[in-house]
């Protein structure tokens, strides 16, 4: 069975993906795996676009597992600019491995084209989180053409997608399974492998890979 | 039931809109709002509307009054500053006995203030979205799910009595990712427009849409007749919610995304032993006063829970005649009351057992 840590094969592993697919979880909880398979990691917030909801919420409790968190200096303020964390480079020049949690469509992977020669210097795999319940992007088409609108902005190659379908706290194995053969279709037309399938930790589904909801809870 | 979906609140706002009729957008960007005219932008012209943005939000309000004008069904959305810029195109939307819906995901303010979410405009929604005598309906869902049945709401009501209604949401409730099922909301029936300026075709007199008026007497007459309808809404669109406020001694008092957070804090009151309940306005203009005073007869308190520094308290003491003492706890410039917070002011106010 594979888990989250073994797709992190290169110096980079960038998540991306629609908004509200569950990146920022899907990141956070790949961060934590490598961190406690005992290598040094490190997880960016590269997130230009959303205002709040995102990994910065999780600096404190990443922090303590041994994640090292590089956040925009302004995340969660009230300086409303797209901005990257100061110690940016140490993505591609830091010991052991770094995760590249990037806010997601074409606007949000120009961060990406950014520093695309870096990228491919370092070494990186690069995925794409798909949620069947997200409205808009719910159907494959529909995620492809975000899927496409992120290689145009990136300059990058996806190398597998990631279903993590869920309809937030009301996710349940029904709607978990319902969703499979929505991303195996995405895995068709993308030409990319399904590489795995999550479940958040209250369901108990074989053949799934458990992820922790790490989203900020207000009530 | 339909099918569900996750999606953002903003995102939200924006379909239940075009589900509710609503073909035209005029608006501006400001964050936490933005993802709404994004998704205008994007799903309008796909769907046989027209999203533009404006150049200013003040050019988006009277862009609102000109359409609105003509029977259409129009949106406007901004946050907190951006709704002060369009306070004098409501007042003249008012004044014109115009529909149309206006959102306010709010931030922390005054002035620029910041982006994260407040609530801190309530008094301006309530009480003077613009000049002079008159009102806007207020509408405050607390969750993603609500705004998909509240928003058609918004376009019915505003129809119905001829008058702007607001939905008041904040930056946490636009942000925020929830399930979300657009089953079809209980149809209203929308009297016939027959006021609008939509080509008289040589068939009719032609309809005169105006807030300007020569005489005194004249507009006075026009503003009683308007509160003769703003007297019905209060009578029969009060809308409101109660949580465990039967036996309650302390009454929360809360709307939008605190009284979700409130309910937990009367959720953990209640496993201490503490009889707390939660009273959740969704209507606040106009304001569940009756339902209110009726509970002043058996709680012993109310503490009113808001993202600002108290702006409900003295429509909560109006409501119940001052028949007991009404307490605030609030958060502001955009910070977020946690439960915690709520359930020790709870506890201060109660002695730990009410």
């Amino acid at each position: 069975m594979i888990s989250l840590k073994d797709l992190a094969t290169e110096k980079v592993t960038v998540i991306s993906g629609p908004y509200g697919s569950g990146k920022t979880n899907v990141a956070v909880n790949l961060a934590m795996d490598i961190a406690k398979s005992g290598q040094v990691c490190r997880i960016a917030d590269l997130d230009i676009v959303n205002p709040y909801f995102r990994s910065a919420d999780n600096a404190k409790m990443l922090e303590s597992l041994g994640v090292q968190t590089m956040i925009p200096t302004f995340a969660n303020t009230n300086v409303d600019i797209p901005a990257l964390p100061p110690n940016y480079q140490l993505l591609f020049t830091g010991e052991g491995r770094s995760v590249a949690d990037v806010g997601g469509d074409g606007d949000g992977a120009a961060v990406l084209g950014m520093s695309h020669d870096q990228y491919v210097e370092a070494g990186y795999k690069m995925y794409f989180v798909y949620n069947r319940y997200r409205y808009i992007t719910s159907e494959p088409e529909g995620a492809l053409e975000v899927l496409e609108a992120i290689k145009r902005a990136s300059g990058l190659e996806f190398h597998g997608i990631i279903n993590n379908s869920n309809l937030g706290e009301e996710t349940n194995e029904k709607i978990i399974l319902d969703a499979i053969p929505y991303a195996e279709r995405l895995s068709e037309i993308a030409k990319l492998p399904l590489l795995l399938t999550t479940s958040p930790d209250w369901v108990e589904l074989e053949n799934t890979v458990t992820i922790t909801d790490i989203t900020k809870k207000l009530f | 039931m339909g099918e569900k979906l996750l999606m953002k609140g903003n995102e939200a706002i924006a379909e239940a809109a075009i589900r509710a009729g609503c073909k035209l957008f005029f608006g501006y960007p400001i964050t936490p709002q933005t993802e709404l005219a994004e998704y205008m932008a994007k799903q309008m012209p796909k769907r046989g509307g027209l999203s533009l943005q404006a150049e200013s939000e003040i050019a988006a309000i009277n862009m609102v009054l000109g359409t609105a004008s003509t029977g259409a069904r129009v949106i406007t959305s901004s946050s907190s500053p951006g709704i002060s810029l369009k306070s004098e195109g409501i007042s003249y939307i008012i004044g014109s006995d115009l529909p149309c819906v206006i959102v306010n995901v709010q931030r922390g303010g005054p002035g620029l203030g910041g982006i994260q979410p407040a609530q801190s405009d309530y008094n301006q929604a309530t009480k003077a979205l613009g000049h002079g005598d008159g009102h806007a309906i207020v509408l405050a869902p607390n969750s993603v799910q609500e705004i998909a049945t509240l928003v058609g709401e918004a376009f019915d009501l505003a129809d119905i009595y001829r008058m702007p209604c607001m939905i008041l949401a904040d930056g946490a409730l636009g942000q925020m990712m929830e399930p979300v099922d657009f089953e079809a909301k209980p149809a209203r029936e929308i009297p016939e427009k027959d006021w609008a300026c939509n080509g008289h075709g040589g068939k009719r007199v032609h309809n005169i849409v105006n807030s300007l008026y020569i005489e005194p007497e004249k507009l006075e007459e026009i503003v009683l007749e308007r509160f003769e309808r703003y007297k019905k809404l209060e009578e029969n669109e009060v809308k409101y919610e109660e949580y465990l406020t039967e036996d309650a001694d302390i009454v929360l008092v809360a709307y939008g995304i605190t009284a979700r957070i409130a309910k937990t804090a009367v959720r953990n009151a209640r496993k201490k032993g503490i009889k707390a309940g939660l009273f959740r306005p969704i209507t606040l203009y106009p304001y569940p006063k009756k339902e209110l005073n009726e509970l002043a007869n058996s709680a012993k308190c109310f503490l009113s829970v808001e993202m600002n520094m108290g702006q409900m308290v003295n429509d909560i003491k109006i409501a119940i005649d001052c028949k007991k003492p009404v307490y605030h706890y609030g958060r502001t410039g955009g910070m977020i009351p946690s439960p915690e917070d709520i359930l020790a002011k709870i506890e201060e106010l109660t002695g730990g057992n009410a």
